[in-house]
């Protein structure tokens, strides 16, 4: 099969930029440990209210663990629980949260904080929360007619300014 | 003519002036069936007529759905806005596309390959006649608010059952009229023995093929899961699997909207534009290349899903990226079609050609904008696809000004420009001057509209707003306020948009009933006389078939069978709307 000489070029260097490109890709992720959110963690959707840590959702310090705080959010038509939080500005975060009844989205407005909400499995994602300010937690995936009506708060405070407020 | 064997087999041992004699011989074979049979043409209608109806209600559709968004506006009568989105999807992702789809293709393989037999054109319209009863049942329960799910249908929302039968009725159809389509391509290869088929057919059954294959999963999900489900046979159901099945479907299903785009591309507009496909094996492979790596790539919309581990998620990211390479192919054919073109045409400088290119033929312009606009689509394609770069669109509604550049640009721009030929040509009518400067105007209102509401999208989805969302404050959220101008923006490009409808609608009537009696030409460009032989191993349909279905198997396989073995029960249903 004859291919044209330019052809060849064009092709050559859209390969190369397109390996280039996917080593970034994979470099991050494999290497720097940038993957999406895709936790392989299961619960019975029915009972989320009363399995740990879904039995006491909200933000909490933990030690020994590559995170500084958990933020466990429980979501269901057409609400999240509970719907205001506060970390402080640096910390990292993991992100843990999980659905009663539909699908659902959990997404940080102007964040790349964005995860399903799936019955049955818990949504996981850790992060340093590293821009200050208040931040919309809404529901992205359509779930009924209140949908839009889904939404929590996510403040990030800088502990210097908190202290000097009080 | 008497001897196309013979000079085929001069191809392959010398090149050059034995080449043009071959492709001379093609070109007599084919001048004698350059018109679709009338039969063929009515079939080929029927289905422009149901999509055209799509096209007017879908779009009606989507100008409420911007209006409302836009936060000025209410539904009146109790009518839902999700209903309203479930409408748009549905007539516009699957009906409007599908439909005009296979009336396009019906019209391809008649005109290249030849008259559909009896047998053929009676399961045209079985085909046809299954997908429009799936079409009438879905739309029902839609109005009825029985099934305001979206087009996309994710349990455990749960719909009425006579919906989801609609939706396995249309996907059977289907299955029906590209079986006729792919006979009347085999019966050509039996007539004529060894030699690659008309390049238009050869196309249209790859489509077909790609189609058929990724649409067993959305009818696996919907005959073993939701219907049995919806029926109340069994209590759950499986809510990833069933996702999964669905994107296993869903993204094909967008290359399915595009490779007709590209037929027109590669075989329609170098004769428009007075010149020759640049390569026809190139033209093939790039196709082939398509059927590959379209359907082991469904995760790249299920990136921040849980339970799907994330070594898989990669896998198919970059399985999803190899379609680079057949769109490169793609757009070096087409810049090398046009640089012909002008050259042959007098054209010296380096971009000069481009003058020389047919600015006021309407068959060539408004397609053309679909390609430019295939850039910026295709880049933001790339960034929705980039494994973790996903989480900053996902579910934004960059998402949705994402594939209003694809399909609702490019994809539908293409259609439009093909309409110009096609319908009259069906109808036997002709293009009118009028009509072709009307159709000019209209691609430019489109191109307008689109450019506003698509590019709104884009910012306002990077800042966070959500797509398939009505209308809200958030609670009086200070970031959702700064959303609002951005979803004006989108209810001023949308309401040009639906302006473009009302305009494509009337050309539509116009070359369909009104437009003067005559012959307008379909055309169907040949081979450049440089080319090569085509090789026989592009329709060496086996091995092709072969390597897709073991890169699906590699895709999916371990996924899959972690999600039987260590998912969740299942899912009861819900109705929330």
């Amino acid at each position: 099969m004859h291919i044209h000489k330019y052809e060849k070029w064009w092709l050559t260097f859209g390969i190369t930029c397109l390996v280039v490109f996917l080593s970034i890709v994979g470099f991050s992720a494999f290497h720097a440990g940038a993957h999406p959110p895709s936790a392989q963690v299961y619960i019975n959707q029915e009972h989320v209210d009363e399995i740990a840590p879904f039995d006491n959702p909200g933000v909490r310090k933990v030690e020994g663990e590559e995170w500084d705080y958990e933020v466990v959010v429980v979501a269901a038509a057409f609400m999240y629980t509970p719907n205001e939080f506060e970390v402080p500005l640096g910390s990292k975060v993991k992100f843990i949260a999980t659905t009663k009844d539909v699908v659902h989205g959990f997404q940080i407005a102007g964040t790349n904080i964005n995860m399903m909400l799936e019955p049955g499995y818990v949504s996981e994602f850790v992060t340093t929360v590293d821009k200050p300010g208040e931040f919309l937690i809404l529901c992205n995936e359509y779930c009924g007619v209140g949908h839009t009506a889904m939404s929590a708060k996510l403040k990030v405070v800088d502990p210097d300014e908190k202290r000097e407020q009080q | 003519m008497k001897n196309a064997n013979s000079s085929k087999q001069d191809g392959r041992t010398a090149a050059g002036i034995i080449l043009k004699k071959s492709f001379l011989t093609q070109g007599l074979k084919t001048e004698k069936r350059e018109t679709v049979d009338r039969r063929d043409a009515k079939l080929a209608m029927a289905h422009i007529y149901v999509a055209m109806t799509a096209l007017l209600l879908g779009g009606l559709a989507g100008l409420v759905q911007v209006m409302v968004r836009s936060g000025q506006f209410q539904l009146p009568f109790g009518i839902g806005y999700y209903q309203v989105l479930t409408v748009h999807g549905i007539l516009l992702g699957l009906i409007l596309t599908t439909f005009f789809i296979f009336g396009f293709q019906i019209s391809a393989v008649s005109r290249t390959a030849g008259t559909l037999s009896d047998k053929q054109r009676f399961w045209g319209w079985t085909g046809f006649s299954v997908m429009t009863a799936g079409t009438i049942m879905a739309a029902v329960m839609v109005l009825l608010n029985e099934a305001s799910v979206l087009y996309t249908f994710y349990a455990p929302l749960m719909a009425h059952w006579i919906f989801y039968l609609g939706l396995a009725f249309v996907v059977v159809g289907s299955w029906i009229g590209a079986f006729a389509q792919i006979a009347r391509y085999a019966q050509w290869k039996r007539e004529n023995g060894k030699q690659p088929g008309p390049l238009l057919s050869f196309m249209v059954v790859v489509n077909n093929l790609m189609w058929v294959i990724c649409s067993i999963g959305v009818a696996v999900a919907v005959l073993f899961q939701f219907l049995p489900w919806s029926l109340g046979l069994v209590e759950r159901i499986d809510v990833l699997m069933s996702r999964t099945l669905f994107w296993y479907f869903g993204h094909p299903l967008v290359y399915f909207w595009l490779l007709p785009a590209y037929m027109v591309w590669y075989t329609i507009i170098p004769k428009i534009i007075g010149g020759k496909i640049f390569s026809d094996s190139l033209a093939r492979l790039s196709f082939l290349l398509f059927l590959l790596f379209s359907i082991p790539v469904g995760f790249h919309h299920q990136l921040t899903e849980p339970g799907i581990d994330a070594f898989w998620k990669f896998l198919q990211v970059v399985l999803t990226f190899m379609v680079v390479i057949p769109s490169l192919m793609t757009a070096f054919a087409m810049f090398a079609t046009f640089e012909s073109v002008g050259r042959a045409k007098g054209a010296t400088g380096l971009f000069s050609f481009f003058k020389k290119l047919p600015w006021d033929d309407v068959r060539f312009v408004v397609p053309f904008i679909g390609m430019v606009a295939f850039i910026p689509a295709g880049a933001g394609g790339i960034i929705n696809a980039s494994h973790q770069m996903n989480q900053v669109i996902h579910n934004t509604i960059w998402v949705t000004g994402h594939f209003h550049l694809t399909v609702a640009t490019t994809v539908v721009l293409t259609f439009f420009g093909a309409m110009y030929w096609l319908i009259p040509h069906l109808t036997g009518r002709k293009l009118t001057p009028k009509l072709n400067r009307l159709g000019i105007i209209q691609g430019i209102v489109w191109t307008v509209g689109m450019s506003i509401m698509s590019g709104a999208m884009h910012i306002v989805g990077l800042m966070g707003a959500p797509r398939r969302s009505n209308f809200s404050t958030y609670g009086g959220s200070e970031q959702a306020a700064e959303w609002v101008p951005y979803q004006l923006a989108q209810a001023v490009g949308g309401t040009i948009l639906f302006i473009g409808i009302v305009l494509i609608i009337y050309i539509f009537l116009q070359l369909a009933f009104f437009a003067p009696k005559g012959v307008q030409e379909y055309p169907v460009a040949e081979v450049s006389e440089g080319a090569q032989q085509t090789p026989m191993f592009l329709e060496n349909w086996k091995m092709w078939i072969t390597i897709c279905v073991a890169l699906i198997l590699l895709a999916y396989t371990i996924p899959f069978i972690d999600m039987m073995q260590n998912g969740p029960p299942g899912s009861v249903g819900y109705k929330l709307w």
